[in-house]
C-alpha cells in the first residue's frame, strides 16, 4: 500500500534555480538561505521517498490565458524542463508515475475534484526549484514526481479550504493504491512577496512565521484566510501559499513540524521551508 | 465605483476577468517571447511584431514605452510582463523598481532590509494621506 510519509512547504523563486545553475550558493547573498537548505536536503537523502507529489503553478509556461485549469495533474512518463525566455533550465528530466497518476486523478474525480488531466507539460521553476532546494545538482532526480498544477496567476484562486480538502483526497487516493511506495508532497510557492504595481517589494516576514506555525498550532485559521486578506497581507503573489495547503490536507491532523527555515530576501521574497512529517 | 473588496489595496492590480479581458492579447504577446524564433522577430522589428498580435495601440505603445505600470493597467499579468522584462535582460527587482518608481539599487536596499512594509501598505486610504 502507498502512503504519504511527509509533506514539505517550499518557495519556488526562479532566482533560487539560477543561483544554483550558476554556482553562486555560497556568495554572502545566498549563503544565508542555502544554509538554511542543507538539513532539509539531508533530510530529503535519508528520507528516499519513491514519489514525490510536487503541488506548484505554471507561469505562462505549459499553459497560458488560452485555457486556465484551477487544478491539473500530469500523468505523463516524464516532462522536460520548460523554456521560460531564457532558455530552459539545465537541469535532469522529470520522471513521472503515471500508473499512480492515473490512479489519483480517477480517484479525485470519482471523489468530485474535477481535475484537468495532463499527458504533455512542460514543467518552469515552480516545479524544477523545489526539486533543486530538496536535492542540489543530482545527475537524474532521485524520485518519480507527480506534477499538480495550481492556479494562482488567474483570480479567483481556489480557496484555501478547496485545496485543503483536495489535499485530504489526494491522502486517501494514495492510500489505495496497491503498491508499496513512500510519498512525500511538496507544497510549493510564497511565501509573502509582490512582483507587481507600485507595491512591488511587499514581504510580511510576520505573516509568513505565524503562517508556519500555524501549520502544525492552528491549521484552521490558515484554511479561513480569503483571497483579498492573502493579497493585501502577504502581497498579491502571496496568495500562492494556498498550495501549501494542499500539502497540509493531504497529512495527518497530528503531523509534526520537524524542520523549518525562513529567510529574507531571497530575491523579492520571504522564502520559508518547511518538513512536516506524519507518525510513523 | 467596484464591490471588489481588493479594489482598495493600493499599488496592487489584481488579474481578475476584468483585467484578463482587456488584456488577453497583450499577455498572449508576452507567452508568445516564450519561443527563440519569436524572441528573434521581436528583436528584428519590434513593431512589425506587434502588429502581428491584435492588441490596442495603447498597448503596443506600453510595450514600446517598456511602460511597466501602463501595462499592468491595461490588463498585464506580472507573469507575462515579466517576460518581455526577460526579453530585455532585467531582473525582478528591476521590473520591481521600474514599477515602484525608485533606483534599483533603492530597491534592492529596500528588500535587504526586510521589504517593502505592510504598514502603512495596506489600504488605498493610507497612500492618499
Amino acid at each position: 500500500m502507498a502512503k504519504i510519509i511527509a509533506g514539505v512547504g517550499t518557495s519556488h523563486i526562479p532566482s533560487v534555480g539560477a543561483a544554483i545553475d550558476n554556482g553562486k550558493t555560497q556568495e554572502d547573498y545566498w549563503k544565508p538561505l542555502f544554509d538554511g537548505y542543507g538539513p532539509a536536503r539531508k533530510w530529503m537523502e535519508e528520507t528516499k521517498p519513491d514519489v514525490a507529489i510536487i503541488v506548484f503553478n505554471d507561469h505562462a509556461s505549459a499553459f497560458s490565458l488560452e485555457l486556465i485549469p484551477t487544478f491539473a495533474i500530469g500523468v505523463a512518463p516524464e516532462f522536460q524542463p520548460a523554456d521560460e525566455g531564457y532558455g530552459p533550465r539545465q537541469v535532469p528530466v522529470v520522471e513521472g508515475h503515471p500508473a499512480l497518476a492515473w490512479h489519483l486523478a480517477e480517484n479525485l474525480i470519482l471523489d468530485e475534484f474535477d481535475m484537468t488531466i495532463v499527458n504533455e507539460m512542460p514543467v518552469d521553476h515552480g516545479l524544477t526549484v523545489p526539486l533543486s532546494v530538496m536535492c542540489d545538482q543530482p545527475e537524474e532526480w532521485p524520485c518519480k514526481v507527480i506534477p499538480l498544477a495550481v492556479n494562482v496567476v488567474q483570480y479567483p484562486q481556489p480557496t484555501g479550504k478547496r485545496c485543503f480538502d483536495l489535499g485530504k483526497a489526494i491522502a486517501k487516493a494514495v492510500e489505495s493504491f496497491d503498491e508499496d511506495l513512500n510519498v512525500v508532497i511538496l507544497g510549493t510557492g510564497g511565501m509573502s512577496h509582490q512582483l507587481q504595481g507600485e507595491r512591488a517589494g511587499l514581504i510580511n516576514a510576520d505573516f509568513d512565521k505565524a503562517y508556519l506555525d500555524d501549520l502544525t498550532a492552528d491549521v484552521d485559521r490558515l484554511v479561513k484566510i480569503e483571497h483579498t486578506e492573502y493579497m493585501r497581507e502577504a502581497g498579491s503573489e502571496g496568495i500562492e501559499l494556498v498550495m501549501w495547503l494542499v500539502m497540509r490536507g493531504a497529512l495527518s491532523e497530528n503531523a509534526k513540524e520537524i524542520y523549518r527555515s525562513y529567510h529574507v530576501p531571497a530575491s523579492n521574497t520571504g522564502a520559508g521551508l518547511i518538513i512536516l512529517e506524519n507518525e510513523k | 465605483m467596484s464591490n471588489k473588496d481588493y479594489d482598495d489595496i493600493p499599488g496592487t492590480y489584481v488579474f481578475d476577468g476584468e483585467q484578463n479581458r482587456k488584456g488577453y492579447h497583450l499577455n498572449m504577446f508576452c507567452m508568445s517571447l516564450n519561443k527563440a524564433e519569436n524572441r528573434e522577430q521581436f528583436a528584428a522589428d519590434p513593431e512589425g511584431y506587434l502588429m502581428t498580435f491584435p492588441m490596442t495601440d495603447q498597448q503596443r505603445k506600453a510595450v514600446m514605452d517598456r511602460d511597466w505600470i501602463g501595462m499592468l493597467r491595461l490588463g498585464g499579468n506580472i507573469y507575462y510582463t515579466f517576460k518581455i522584462a526577460i526579453f530585455d535582460g532585467m531582473t525582478m527587482q528591476d521590473a520591481g523598481a521600474a514599477m515602484s518608481h525608485v533606483t534599483v539599487e533603492e530597491f534592492k536596499e529596500m528588500l535587504l532590509g526586510g521589504g517593502r512594509s505592510v504598514e502603512g501598505n495596506r489600504f488605498k486610504s493610507e497612500w492618499e494621506k
